[in-house]
């Protein structure tokens, strides 16, 4: 099933997720990007009902690059999330609501530090360390309360990451094979191979 | 003839001109001055205040509200002042609409509006009333004092027309033209606040009519950084702290200097 997790380290943001497009019981797909740049410091991993995801992340990366066209600068990760949190909570308070969990994490250029945000569709959020959606978080985030720590170099990052993944392939009945991992840092966005 | 083109704002006359917008930024010219000066640490607002009298009920700019008369420098949002000349009126209006444009912002993104988004915000209102029919521009520039995390401390300037830029020190209002040869003379890139509020005020005791630089005449506003967290912090004036600031930058009351002179000789 759906599964991604995201970490804060020294002056990055890590995000992977898994590349399953499934149908009811049937894989549909094993390479599915499920992580979207948002701009040139800004990253989006979604999950949920499918078809709403992308969707919803087309509209969020649409509104987002005009932003960014009509002011030159693009919006500061903390900016960019409240917009996708209202957006959501807009969603939910109507008759065709979108069904998406998120996971926002950023390089802030003007104040030179990481953020990331925990979203989900209800249009809640939280700015956390670390965090992951699906059924992977419940084997994840302990492992991540155990082994994150805030000012980790990028090779101490991906370690703890691979532990989350290996965790979730031995213990979760339907665990997804393959993972899509990208970082954001102060030279950009990057995809790097786990 | 020559009224033809004058009547209404949406029509060119032969030169290709709009004459109702060239007579908004005259009545500009006659409003008080308001001047400003960007600063490397900050940003400093000063405005000649019109409306005066011994009668006037000044006890809410004394007491309430968070400084200034609620004349020329108004509180736009928390990272931002205005400076207006131009219509009173008017200027209320399109402070109050700044305000929404602000909050909205605040809303939907939060964080304080960037100071150049909220100029343009105010420009295409301004820019709607030069084009739209039957309607009358606003008679009012503005000045920006604000901050943002992007471009750190700025100063804008828009005008009725609805352009709008960015400056180093500039002014607006009445005798804005020699007040703007005076900055150009005396600016200093690297100039720092301390030194932008005695630059700001020495232009003003030059350019005002009156002979007495006093609280009654002057609006006077600052925009610098909370030393200890960071976020921009815009102070208005009161009047009894402008001239508490003109006392200590040696710019009291002429006539008083006057009057010792005559009394020395």
């Amino acid at each position: 099933m759906e599964t991604s997790f995201a970490l804060t380290g020294k002056g990055y943001v890590l995000i992977a997720a898994d590349t399953t497009a499934a149908r009811s019981i049937v894989k549909m797909k094993v390479d599915e990007d499920k992580i979207k740049a948002l701009g040139p410091h800004l990253l989006m991993a979604y999950s949920g009902e499918p078809g709403d995801t992308v969707q919803f992340a087309e509209y969020v990366e649409r509104n987002i690059r005009l932003y960014q066209i009509r002011n030159t600068y693009s919006l500061r990760p903390s900016a960019a999330a409240s917009w996708v949190r209202r957006s959501l909570a807009e969603s939910i308070r109507s008759r065709h609501p979108y069904s998406v969990n998120l996971l926002l994490g950023g390089y802030d250029v003007a104040s030179h530090d990481p953020h990331l945000y925990w979203i989900d569709y209800l249009g809640t959020i939280a700015e956390v360390p670390f965090a992951a959606h699906g059924y992977g978080s419940y084997f994840a985030l302990s492992l991540l309360d155990r082994y994150h720590k805030p000012d980790a170099s990028l090779e101490e990052g991906v370690e703890t990451l691979k532990r989350c993944i290996a965790e979730v392939a031995k213990r979760l009945v339907v665990s997804p094979g393959t993972y899509k991992v990208k970082v954001v840092d102060k030279d950009g966005v990057r995809e790097i191979e786990i | 003839m020559a009224r033809r083109y004058d009547s209404r704002t949406t029509i060119f006359s032969p030169e290709g001109r709009l004459y109702q917008i060239e007579y908004a930024m005259e009545a500009i010219s006659h409003a008080g001055t308001v001047l400003g000066v960007l600063a490397k640490d900050g940003v400093v607002l000063a405005a000649e205040k019109k409306v005066t009298g011994k009668l006037l009920d000044l006890s809410s700019s004394k007491e309430g509200g968070y400084g200034g008369s609620g004349e020329k420098i108004f509180l736009l949002n928390s990272n931002v002042i205005g400076g207006v000349a131009g219509l009173t009126a008017d200027a209320n209006s399109l402070v109050n609409y700044c305000r929404s444009a602000a909050q909205k912002h605040l809303l939907t993104y939060n964080e304080d509006i960037p100071v150049e988004l909220l100029a343009q915000r105010l420009c295409d209102l301004k820019q709607g009333y030069t084009q739209y029919g039957g309607l009358r521009p606003f008679g009012v520039s503005i000045l920006y004092a604000g901050y943002d995390a992007h471009y750190n401390f700025q100063l804008y300037h828009s005008d009725p027309s609805g352009n709008y830029s960015g400056w180093k020190a500039t002014c607006i209002g009445a005798n804005s033209g020699t007040a703007q040869s005076l900055l150009k003379q005396e600016y200093k890139d690297d100039i720092t606040v301390k030194d932008a509020v005695g630059l700001v005020l020495r232009t003003m005791s030059k350019t005002m009519d009156s002979t007495t630089l006093g609280s009654e005449k002057l609006e006077f506003a600052v925009l610098t950084l909370d030393p200890e967290t960071g976020a921009p912090r815009a102070k208005i004036y009161r009047p009894h702290e402008i001239d508490a600031l003109l006392l200590s930058e040696g710019l009291t009351k002429k006539d008083e200097d006057k009057d010792a002179e005559m009394k020395s000789t």
